[in-house]
């Protein structure tokens, strides 16, 4: 190859998507999801492609290797590929294009490798396919490239043997085992805990690098798009809004939507809720008469007190034995009334377990939960019925958090029937306050979940966790689930709900940058300990513990805003 | 002081990719230098150390207005899950057909009167013998047994055992198998070891087998009769829905909703009724719709067999085991409550197929 | 795997003293006098009535005559039948006729269902699968005795492809038609399991994944779908092979086949009661069996419960 060739297939862009328009034959009829949708991508370089989810970034970008489902189809425009058009490439050359010119990573490591086949068959039979050697070695290789310790044993393991990490990796070397020109890299992390996604996403940074691949990444995280790619593309509503350099686009977005996305990102902002901050001017003078949160403080100044609170589970292991793990180590910490506190880690950190104990839904092992003087562990019968009254949840899934079979208005309504709450008209009246406290039509009333958006879902949630006029909110990943705008919205109105009616929140999640958001204080948990706890500024100015450091470090796209 | 620290280690991230660097001066550039309004498609041109263009592209706000970015449209009458399950099934032909067969198959089974040109247990027709295995002549479509008795009024007039059979079982099952697989799913441990293993006992003796060795037995035998048969064969039919229920049941229990409805304190046997079971029940409903057809076509093997409903009772099963053994001179009276028999049943079966498409809880998610 | 299998075996144990017992109880315990039920409708003779009394223990209590009969059924003396044979000798000699029957049914309906629910459930909405969904509900609806003679019927008397009825030996060419009206209602189960496995599978992320790998479409449909559906039929079919049993009681009636199935048709029509429960406390032992095979083989083909 001579020089001048060389640079000008420098120049010339390795996928080039112009017009496209991708449809989608469903039982309602045609859907355009795609439309008009412009990027290129040159060789070497890595574009990230932003947006919420339903917004056609995947859709855009596995139509560029034929991997649409069977009731899509490209309908307009073109997809170019190192200059050859292969919008409707033969099957055959979209074969040959697979795994050798262009590769995937794609999103869910649990359920992107196949559960019968050892791992390393997974991986000789890319490298087959594609015509490489293919001996155990070169799959030991192969694997241990992508950052797998012990690769040859593991070759021999099963996917379900494998951690969520350990899967991503192999589906990471099955990828770019070919040393394919251009990766597709399908929200590759957005399943794993934050620490792990950072190592991940570094590995695979320096693979490329090595290997002079572009990268295509699909990601909801503006941060991480920004962190990660020299270039991004905002799509919205199945078009592109805007796209340009990353850091040029999220310091000066230009196009509304992408300006709403950058701040609502909760990973670039390093500031407060702003209801919460108001209140946050009043509620200082209350907090300075009394010590700060710590192991110190008396019991009648806090609202909630959890001492040494400890969960064992008895697991059933093999021949019937049954083995002991420990959710929760010796957890101390506790809530002032009307302020947030947030218990954070990764998964399997003890948190849920935490919250549930916090609920009475799980019994506790050893330790005390001390709710307004009362030891919840000892509440039965009435005291507990009374109990629960004064502690309600909102769960994560909002699919999975309102019965399908109840309309809206009933599910409001039977938190204040099941507690025999008023007259069937005061009651009715109480449904139609919650609706409108959480910004909700009363039209809706009539309406069933599965009509509703996730974020309206969300609402009537918190509507019915409301209805009872609790005294203590238990968010367990509340707001986890919701896309970036979504989940600002959410956010915003479980600030102002706090600053109306006085609530105290237990904030349970894994993502620190909410956390920074709305919490006045952080217990962070690692695999049942607590270990570290504070007020949210000083934990997260001064974090006393390199895991906490390492959690703060490996927030996408942190820093990025004021780096300049 | 954390922000410092964070951007050092970005530095030093950096430090090892003067790459990345030379794209982040690059980028810096034009950070500074692009400054023009949004609204319009525009270029701005930097170049990279790859040399690689680069370009700001905006989309008209007009074009993509950003509207309510969480809203769904909420037109026209609220959904429930049966109500949208309707929807659909009103569009399928395989449903409608089925509906419609099930309602006549209904209606003769109500009212045989209104089909069969003579009553055949009425003792002004008797059957001549005269007429044996007579063929099909006017008043009588589908000919004579070998007895002489009009086929197609048999064939009307079996319609109710068969029928009640096929009902009375589906509903015995139902409630037995469904408390039962309800109360294992639910409260799972010893109780569901205990009754996952009765179920399997059950399970072990197939439908047919289990009920062809209790209807031989003398007592059986000495009180042959619908009801009878119903007993029998709901003790051998319930492992099924219980299987079914246990399932459905442990899906949901851990559901979120349930969740937030014991911390308002509800108690275990009101979350089993007013959540869990109702949300339980579509898979449920399905098997039963289908297995309403089994039941029927249990109670004609087992009347083949002559171990069914008594031999005076007039059933299909019963008809076609009486000419069985003519069948080669005049298969007819074996076909019609043959045909009579299948189409039921395929009604009840394909009633049970549609309704499984309609219920699917994964194609409900949106 | 091993405490898999351990466990599995150790389930089956009260599976199978249950069911025994359940038909057991169901003889001796249902109203009116055991004797009643084992003589029939003719009634014994006084000296038959002793040696049944005598061979079914009916002067101890209940749970001792239960051991007996285990104890009698696990070493194989199953007793005589009316006409005074040995009922293991009857079985012995009826059993190679029902074997191949179900050979032939289960291979018909393995082969023929999973190629048609394969290619149903790669075109999933396409004409063949509309076709073929329909076809495999009516083939369920149809009762196997309305269906055996109408195959009887047309394919052995009017158009003579087949013998009507099968004679003597039962050869394997005879056992053709009346295995495939025997495996034919679970032909369509495994035709539609097939179809719901396969489209399920071949929507699943591992498939998508497989294809960007560069496998061609062939390898995807083989290694990836079509191995993954195999879990559930496979299940199936062993779970079936105890299903056929019960089924050829009918089909071996109507095509006169000598099999297991004839022999109980038989005891039934003369109340031969001893003769009943024997064979269906064997056909119990086959199914709790194949329930055994179906776990093992289910460890087999899904690693993730082999290790679980």
């Amino acid at each position: 190859m001579s020089m001048s060739q060389e640079t000008q297939d420098k120049n010339r862009p390795l996928l080039e998507v112009r017009d496209l328009g991708i449809a989608f034959t469903t039982a309602t009829g045609e859907v355009q999801a795609v439309k008009n949708s412009n990027f290129t991508v040159m060789p070497g370089e890595t574009v990230a492609i932003v947006g919420e989810s339903g917004s056609g970034k995947s859709t855009s970008a596995l139509a560029a290797i034929g991997l649409l489902p069977a009731n899509g189809r490209v309908n307009s425009g073109q997809i170019i590929f190192d200059g050859e058009d292969i919008t409707h490439a033969s099957e055959k050359r979209k074969v040959g294009l697979r795994g050798s010119q262009i590769g995937m990573v794609p999103q869910d490591p649990m359920s992107n490798l196949n559960p019968v086949w050892k791992v390393g068959f997974q991986v000789r039979e890319t490298l087959k396919a594609n015509g490489l050697p293919s001996s155990d070695a070169d799959v030991a290789r192969v694997l241990s490239q992508a950052g797998l310790p012990d690769a040859e044993k593991r070759a021999k393991q099963y996917p379900h043997e494998f951690s969520g990490g350990m899967r991503q990796r192999a589906l990471i070397s099955i990828g770019l085992s070919c040393q394919p020109r251009l990766l597709i890299a399908d929200e590759p992390t957005s399943a794993l805990d934050v620490t792990v996604q950072r190592t991940i996403l570094d590995h695979l940074r320096k693979m490329t690098d090595e290997l002079g691949t572009a990268v295509l990444l699909i990601t909801h995280d503006l941060g991480l798009a920004a962190e990660r790619a020299q270039k991004v593309v905002v799509m919205y509503k199945g078009e592109v809004v805007e796209a340009g350099p990353a850091l040029q686009l999220l310091r000066n977005p230009r196009h509304p939507y992408t300006q709403k996305l950058v701040e609502s990102a909760p990973s670039l902002a390093s500031r407060r809720i702003q209801v919460a901050r108001s209140r946050g001017q009043e509620a200082e003078d209350l907090l300075a008469e009394r010590p700060r949160t710590s192991m110190q403080a008396t019991l009648k100044q806090d609202f909630v007190r959890v001492e040494d609170l400890t969960k064992v589970y008895k697991l059933r292991g093999s021949w019937g034995r049954s083995e002991d793990f420990t959710a929760v180590d010796h957890v101390s910490f506790s809530i002032p009334r009307g302020t947030t506190t947030a218990v954070v880690g990764e998964s399997g950190s003890g948190k849920s377990t935490v919250a549930k104990m916090m609920l009475g839904l799980e019994p506790i092992t050893s330790g005390t939960i001390n709710f307004d003087g009362q030891d919840v562990a000892q509440l039965r019968g009435r005291k507990l019925f009374a109990f629960r009254r004064r502690v309600q949840p909102i769960f994560q899934d909002p699919y999975g958090s309102l019965d399908p079979m109840y309309n809206i208005y009933r599910t409001i309504e039977e938190p204040l029937r099941v507690h025999g709450v008023g007259s069937g008209k005061e009651r009715e009246k109480k449904v139609r306050e919650l609706m409108d406290q959480v910004s909700l039509p009363q039209s809706m009333l009539a309406r069933y979940p599965n009509e509703l958006s996730g974020g309206q879902r969300q609402r009537v949630a918190i509507a019915r966790a409301l209805a009872l006029n609790p005294e203590l909110v238990v968010c367990d990943e509340a707001v986890s689930a919701l896309d970036v705008l979504v989940q600002a919205q959410i956010l915003n109105l479980l600030a102002e709900l706090q600053h109306e009616l006085g609530l105290t929140y237990l904030f349970i999640t894994h993502d620190l940058a909410v956390v920074r958001q709305i919490a006045d204080n952080v217990c962070v948990m690692e695999r049942g300990k607590l270990l570290e706890t504070g007020s949210t500024d000083a934990v997260f100015e001064n974090p006393q513990t390199e895991y906490t450091q390492k959690l703060l470090a490996a927030i996408p796209g942190a820093g990025l805003m004021n780096a300049v | 002081m954390r922000e410092a620290n964070m951007e050092n280690n970005d530095a030093a991230d950096r430090d090892l990719d003067p790459e990345a660097r030379a794209h982040e001066a690059a980028m810096r550039e034009i950070a500074d230098t692009a400054d023009t309004p949004a609204g319009s498609h525009q270029k701005d041109l930097g170049g990279l150390s790859t040399g690689i263009m680069m370009e700001h592209f905006v989309a008209d706000v007009g074009s993509t207005p950003v509207t309510a970015t969480d809203s769904r449209s909420a037109e026209g009458a609220p959904v429930s899950l049966w109500r949208d399950a309707w929807r659909q099934l009103r569009k399928k032909p395989t449903f409608v057909i089925a509906a419609l067969l099930i309602v006549l198959v209904i209606v003769v089974a109500l009212f045989p009167q209104l089909f069969w040109t003579e009553n055949p247990s009425a003792a002004a027709t008797q059957c001549l013998l005269e007429n044996s295995n007579g063929k099909a002549s006017a008043g009588h479509p589908m000919g004579f047994t070998a007895q002489g008795c009009d086929v197609y009024s048999r064939v009307i007039a079996g319609t109710r055992a068969s029928l009640m059979v096929g009902l009375f079982t589906t509903i015995g099952v139902v409630v037995i198998g469904g408390i039962i697989g309800a109360l294992a799913g639910y409260f799972g441990g010893w109780i569901d070891g205990v009754l996952a293993r009765l179920g399997d006992v059950f399970f072990a003796l197939p439908l047919i087998l289990g009920a062809l060795v209790v209807m031989q037995l003398p007592f059986f035998k000495a009180h042959r009769g619908v009801w009878t048969l119903v007993v029998v064969l709901v003790l051998f039919g319930w492992p099924q829905i219980a299987r079914i229920m246990r399932g459905a049941v442990v899906e949901v229990r851990n559901a979120d909703y349930v969740v937030s409805a014991r911390s308002l304190g509800v108690s275990s046997l009101g979350i089993l009724m007013r959540h869990i079971i109702p949300n339980a029940m579509a898979p449920v409903i399905v098997i039963a719709t289908i297995s309403l057809g089994t039941f029927i076509v249990a109670e004609s093997t087992l009347s083949y067999l002559g171990i069914g409903l008594p031999p005076g009772m007039m059933s299909w099963g019963n008809d076609i085991s009486d000419a069985k053994d003519a069948f080669r001179s005049n298969p007819m009276p074996v076909f019609w409550p043959g045909l009579a028999l299948s189409l039921t049943v395929l009604s009840f079966i394909m009633l049970g197929d549609a309704l499984r498409d309609a219920l699917d809880p994964k194609a409900r998610k949106k | 795997m091993a405490w898999y299998l351990v466990k599995r075996l150790l389930q089956l144990i009260p599976v199978f003293l249950g069911a025994t017992l359940l038909v057991y109880f169901l003889v001796f315990m249902t109203p009116g006098d055991p004797l009643d039920a084992l003589c029939g409708d003719k009634g014994c003779t006084p000296g038959v009535a002793a040696a049944l009394t005598k061979q079914y223990h009916l002067d101890d209590p209940f749970f001792m005559q239960y051991f007996h009969y285990i104890g009698n059924l696990l070493t194989g003396d199953l007793g005589v039948n009316f006409s005074g044979r040995e009922v293991s000798s009857v079985l012995a000699d009826a059993f190679p006729a029902t074997i191949r029957l179900a050979i032939i049914a289960l291979i018909f309906e393995a082969i023929f269902g999973i190629t048609f629910g394969l290619y149903a459930g790669l075109k999933k909405g396409g004409w063949f699968d509309s076709t073929v969904l329909v076809l495999s509900l009516v083939v369920i609806a149809v009762p196997i005795f309305v269906l055996g003679f109408v195959m009887q019927y047309f394919v052995g008397v009017k158009w003579g492809l087949a013998k009507p009825t099968v004679s003597g030996a039962a050869d394997w060419s005879d056992l053709i038609l009346p295995g495939i009206v025997l495996g034919l209602v679970s032909f369509a189960q495994v035709l539609r399991l097939t179809r719901t496995a396969v489209s399920e599978n071949a929507s699943a992320d591992y498939v998508r994944t497989a294809t960007a790998k560069g496998l061609t479409r062939g390898r995807v449909v083989r290694v990836h779908i079509l191995r993954n559906s195999m879990i559930p039929v496979a299940t199936f079919l062993g779970m079936d092979l105890g299903a056929l049993m019960g089924g050829a009681i009918v089909t071996e009636g109507i095509f006169n086949v000598p099999g297991i199935g004839n022999q109980l048709y038989k005891a039934l029509t003369l109340g031969d009661a001893p003769m009943v429960v024997s064979v269906v406390s064997v056909m119990v032992i086959i199914f709790c069996v194949a329930n055994l095979v179906v776990d093992l083989l289910y460890a087999w083909l899904d690693p993730r419960i082999r290790y679980a």
